[in-house]
């Protein structure tokens, strides 16, 4: 087991090795790696904490009544009342015509000219929402209709329309991102094995001379995965920084905007699990793109003696 | 050891490099392959190493059937192979340490073994004091006993060599092939190929001549 680890570590450093001898080669090829990863990487971070975000809404199915004006407010909280005690009702919420107002008033920045109507015109509204098993279409269908008996209700909405529209927004931008990841992952590939195919070339005459002192096709190819792995390591470590960089430089922008439309939406850092996940990723990524330049050019070369 | 029996080879464009070609070498046993450029001599060779394939006749290295070894087992059959060249075939930006230790690295021998065996193959050919160097470093004359060292520390039961000589002067020639002749004294068994007829005289060894691709 040693034996087969020190192996694998002399091939790892004689790998890190060549690397480090061709520092700009090596810069350049890592940045372009590391491009390719980072617009999927921040693509994703930016749909998950969407669909996180909107994923709370989602949730909360809330259908609204508006009742008609005149309804009392001792009517209103009648049938409040009512509803609570009905099945398949999680909380039924009462926003009086005056709190209505003063909400608006608040969140508007229409304070004063508010202040000039002669009287209030907004409803009594309840809302309602319905327990998580009571939240099918068909359910929410079925306490419309009941709702919609009230002479009293005047306007009955349900709040899924712009959530539907959203998931669909989502989906559409998840399919965009899976699409981009694939081909931005096979130009990554397609990087690392060009790149290894000109050190293999480079080192022609020593993978000869290997071969010819008994050196096998696996032990010739070792240290070409692990400089494979490594340019898609370093890629992906320097794709993770950039992402950082980007979340922190935009986190108070997004965040100064998201609550001008009054959405507490924040960017998400990436998690260390998701950026383990990067780096698994790009070193991935680099093993393959190595594996299959060694696998075409390797076999090609055999000792000319 | 060795064992050619009617071995032929045509190579695609239908040149004929050998044919009817048969010949033993025993273990210990120190032959002469020679002949003019272009007889033949080094065809031999490369079929021993298993760098060509006979097209026809039978060729046996080390108890095996070359045209049948599959070609996942070729590394480890020239692993039991020592080999010498001409152009030497060192690596210019590995030290002499490192070229020395090649066979062994790939033969995944642990560590401090290959210190103590480079060293002790360094010793025998007179060049322990130049580990460190890197070979454009060093003369002709050392860079070929670099190679000759990277040929046995592996200790192999068969060592070849094609025209080992060639870029030297007739007193490292004949240093050269005190070693070998110590190496067959050992067991191993040694094929040099020449053109160098006054070193093959001078030996009084076997020598298998090879003309127009026959054993003359």
């Amino acid at each position: 087991m040693s034996a087969w680890l020190g192996r694998h570590l002399q091939a790892l450093l004689f790998a890190a090795g060549r690397l480090a001898r061709a520092p700009f080669g090596t810069a350049f090829t890592v940045l372009v790696i590391a491009i390719a990863l980072t617009l999927p990487a921040a693509l994703s971070l930016l749909v998950s904490g969407v669909r996180a975000a909107s994923g709370n809404f989602a949730s909360a199915v809330d259908v609204t009544v508006y009742f008609k004006r005149g309804t009392t407010l001792d009517a209103v909280k009648q049938h409040a009342t009512e509803l609570k005690d009905q099945v398949g009702i999680a909380q039924v919420k009462l926003i009086t015509a005056d709190e209505g107002l003063e909400q608006f008033r608040q969140g508007s920045g229409f304070g004063e000219a508010l202040g000039a109507l002669p009287d209030n015109p907004l409803p009594h509204v309840l809302v309602v929402q319905p327990t998580p098993d009571s939240r099918s279409a068909d359910d929410i269908t079925a306490l419309k209709a009941r709702l919609s008996d009230w002479p009293d209700a005047e306007i009955i909405q349900v709040d899924t329309d712009w959530i539907q529209r959203l998931n669909a927004l989502l989906d559409l931008a998840r399919r965009i991102l899976a699409g981009t990841a694939v081909l931005l992952g096979a130009g990554v590939v397609a990087v690392i094995s060009n790149t290894v195919r000109l050190e293999i070339l480079n080192r022609r005459a020593e993978i000869e001379i290997t071969k010819l002192v008994g050196g096998s096709n696996a032990f010739v190819r070792r240290p070409f995965l692990y400089m494979g792995a490594l340019y898609g390591a370093l890629g992906a470590a320097l794709a993770s920084l950039l992402v950082l960089v980007g979340c922190f430089l935009l986190a108070g922008p997004v965040s100064t905007l998201a609550q001008s439309y009054g959405s507490e939406f924040r960017i998400a850092t990436p998690s260390l699990g998701q950026l383990g996940l990067l780096l698994a990723a790009g070193a991935g990524l680099g093993w393959l793109g190595a594996f299959v330049s060694a696998a075409r050019h390797l076999a090609r070369i055999e000792p000319r003696v | 050891m060795i064992r050619f029996e009617q071995v032929g080879k045509r190579y695609p464009n239908g040149r004929e490099a050998i044919a009817g070609v048969s010949f033993d070498v025993r273990a210990g046993e120190m032959v002469f392959l020679t002949g003019r450029s272009g007889a033949g001599k080094s065809t031999i060779l490369r079929l021993i190493a298993l760098l060509e394939r006979p097209t026809r006749g039978q060729v046996t290295v080390n108890g095996k059937d070359t045209a049948k070894l599959p070609a996942r087992q070729v590394p480890a059959f020239r692993r039991q192979l020592g080999m010498v060249f001409q152009d030497h075939m060192l690596l210019p930006e590995r030290s002499v340490y490192d070229n020395v230790a090649l066979p062994l690295v790939v033969a995944h021998v642990p560590m401090r073994d290959i210190d103590k065996r480079v060293r002790a193959a360094l010793d025998q050919v007179g060049l322990l004091d130049r580990i460190a160097a890197l070979p454009p470093e060093l003369s002709v004359g050392e860079q070929q006993r670099v190679g000759i060292a990277r040929a046995i520390i592996a200790r192999p039961p068969l060592l070849i060599a094609d025209e080992p000589t060639g870029n030297l002067d007739p007193q490292l020639s004949r240093d050269v092939m005190q070693l070998f002749r110590r190496f067959s004294e050992a067991g191993v068994a040694v094929v040099v190929a020449t053109h160098d007829q006054r070193l093959v005289e001078e030996s009084g060894l076997r020598e298998i001549h090879i003309a127009s691709g026959r054993i003359a």
